[in-house]
């Protein structure tokens, strides 16, 4: 491969590798910080990504309607489809949230598994909403025009980085105030948190609904990035599991930890299907899955023997307690 | 509707055998398994093995109980499978879950490690198997019996019915007459007190994986028998199985025996009405009803 090719390729795959890292962060305020098993990200994701698709795409015309059925298309600009993926994916977030948060913390892993399998049986049942399982192409990409197609990924991938930028300063910043303190207390021991007077409910539901709204615009990202999105896409592996994996080898409770491990997992994900070009013939069309097991098996050895992930936590949050 | 009625409770009753051992692991080990479908999975692919491979291969003849659509080599299997899906789980538990027990890991680290090992097992059963649809016995016609009221059932889900009720009864003569378990009853009610009467409490979680393990291996293999295998089975009974579970209380086996068929005849009846595809979202909006409504479940004490 040439050198221009290779740079290509590596910026495509520090793009995805971007995306899953928003995921991340996402999933460190809820898990990293608050102790909530989210095993639904999936669902959060496609809501994200079909919501800024419906936002910033045009209605189909002429021939075209009759193959593209969508519920919408507003022709906004991407800015307003991100923003959109994250207020809708608050909204459920709030929805799943009310009669699970008040519960043991298994039932919120039960419920947001249910809600991911049944966004996406929605999407693929119901073809008016964003052309069932045929999904939706072509959709639009920020600022295309201001380079040229060869070179877009270049633009993406600053576009990428800078959305990822904000929202780690957004979370770091909250994770060192007050409020994070209290998310961290509730994390550690809920009745002696509840015992200083803090509404355990309303923290956990902020928690849920800043982290969800944070994959919403992970979703986002990911629609405008592939420009193609298909019910398909979001399945607990490649939605859910995958992204913790990531979390907990970089270390949760560290946003740092959660970037890290997120390139660190899709390096070691896309670098195995490399390793798999050379299993016999007869395995090669099983690839995908013995790498996937490598993943599972992977998780495990981490929860095993390094539960802390790569980096650990950051114990220290405030400048004003001594080391 | 009294067709889909039965069917329900065909269905009901398969998921029950998943929730029943839900339930045991649930109230006894405390923890989510979220393995607990793809041990479902497990015993019907491990039972095709048997049948396909294995027991051809040590010649058993190949007789058929008609008018069911399966045989001699199906009735050795089954309780193979059944045992060997509860080895399966106990090996789970002592690589991963116990070692986790003994780090003091929280109930929701072991429930993340369940949810790896359900996707080591998929995986596993992918890469033997493939992605697609498979049959204990392609190509095999299975005729409906005409009922009275204008019900069409079919031998196999006469016999699915019967074997449900028969390892229903079992379990439950199990838990009420035999020391285990008694003991395992006084764990699940009570951990602390179980501990000082002197329960081995590591001797009670292996019968509880056994037995969980066991039970879904059958649920997997009947529902192999009533419509197919594919890798994907289990975890689509996953949600209705915890549904069947949290509805009937939490550690109440007869609690998950009710809820099962309470969540297996609304799937089935709302396929009247809805795609059938969107079977698992029904019982997941029931399980977020009765969350919103008594979220301990129809057996459970108001707290």
């Amino acid at each position: 491969m040439e050198i221009g090719g290779l740079i290509a390729y590596l910026v495509s795959l520090a793009i995805m590798a971007g995306i899953y890292a928003v995921f991340c962060l996402g999933l460190n305020i809820q898990w990293g910080y608050t102790g909530l098993f989210n095993i639904g990200i999936a669902g959060f994701f496609a809501i994200g990504a079909y919501t800024s698709a419906l936002v910033t795409s045009p209605m189909p015309k002429g021939v075209y309607a009759q193959y593209v059925h969508q519920l919408f298309g507003l022709n906004m600009p991407f800015v307003a489809g991100m923003g959109a993926a994250a207020i809708m994916c608050g909204i459920i977030a709030y929805l799943i949230g009310y009669p699970t948060l008040r519960l043991g913390e298994d039932y919120l892993a039960i419920a947001t598994l249910g809600i991911a399998e049944a966004i996406r049986l929605v999407f693929n049942n119901e073809p008016w909403i964003a052309n069932g399982p045929r999904g939706l192409m072509g959709l639009p990409q920020p600022l295309q025009n201001l380079v040229s197609p060869h070179n877009y990924n270049y633009l993406y991938l600053v576009i990428v980085l800078v959305v990822m930028a904000i929202i780690f300063i957004a979370i770091e910043k909250g994770i060192r105030s007050p409020w994070g303190r209290v998310l961290r207390a509730i994390r550690e021991d809920e009745v002696s948190a509840a015992m200083s007077g803090k509404d355990i409910f309303h923290f956990k539901m902020q928690s849920f609904i800043f982290g969800s709204m944070v994959m919403g615009v992970a979703g986002a990202l990911y629609a405008h990035y592939t420009k193609a999105i298909s019910p398909d896409v979001f399945t607990p592996l490649y939605g859910t599991f995958v992204i913790w994996v990531m979390l907990m080898a970089g270390g949760s409770g560290n946003n740092k930890g959660a970037i890290l491990g997120a390139y660190v997992i899709w390096g070691i994900w896309i670098g195995s299907q490399f390793a798999t070009d050379f299993l016999p013939a007869t395995l090669q069309s099983r690839a995908p899955y013995i790498r996937f097991l490598l993943i599972g098996v992977l998780l495990e050895v981490i929860l095993l023997y390094r539960p802390q992930g790569l980096l650990g936590e950051e114990k220290k949050v405030s400048k004003w307690v001594e080391d | 509707m009294l067709e889909l009625f039965i069917y329900g409770i065909v269905l009901g009753g398969i998921i029950a055998l998943g929730a029943v051992g839900l339930t045991l692991v649930y109230g006894i080990i405390r923890f989510a398994n979220f393995a607990h479908g793809d041990l479902m999975t497990g015993g019907a692919y491990i039972a095709l093995f048997l049948v396909t491979d294995f027991l051809a291969w040590l010649g058993v003849p190949d007789v058929i109980f008609h008018p069911l659509s399966f045989g001699l080599r199906m009735a050795i299997a089954f309780p193979i499978a059944m045992f060997l899906v509860g080895i399966v789980a106990i090996i789970f538990d002592r690589i991963l879950y116990k070692k986790l027990r003994e780090k003091k890991s929280s109930a929701v680290i072991m429930a993340m490690s369940s949810l790896g090992a359900a996707f080591i097992m998929r995986m596993i059963i992918l890469i033997i198997w493939g992605a697609d649809s498979l049959f204990y016995r392609p190509g095999v016609l299975r005729p409906a019996l005409d009922l009275p009221l204008g019900v069409k059932i079919r031998p196999d889900q006469i016999f699915i019915l019967v074997a449900v009720c028969f390892l229903i009864v079992l379990v439950h003569v199990f838990l009420k007459n035999s020391k285990m378990g008694k003991a395992m009853r006084a764990t699940s009610d009570n951990m602390d007190l179980a501990l000082v009467s002197g329960i081995d409490t590591e001797k009670i979680i292996i019968w509880t994986w056994g037995i969980g393990g066991a039970l879904a291996a059958a649920g997997g293999i009947l529902y192999g028998i009533d419509v197919q295998l594919h890798p994907y089975m289990g975890w689509n009974f996953l949600i209705p199985i915890f549904a069947a579970t949290i509805l009937g209380t939490i550690g109440n086996m007869y609690g998950a025996l009710v809820g099962g068929l309470i969540i297996g005849v609304a799937q089935q009846m709302s396929t009247a009405f809805l795609m059938p595809t969107y079977k698992p979202a029904v019982a997941f909006v029931i399980m977020i009803l009765i969350l919103l409504i008594r979220p301990k479940g129809i057996f459970g004490g108001s707290s």
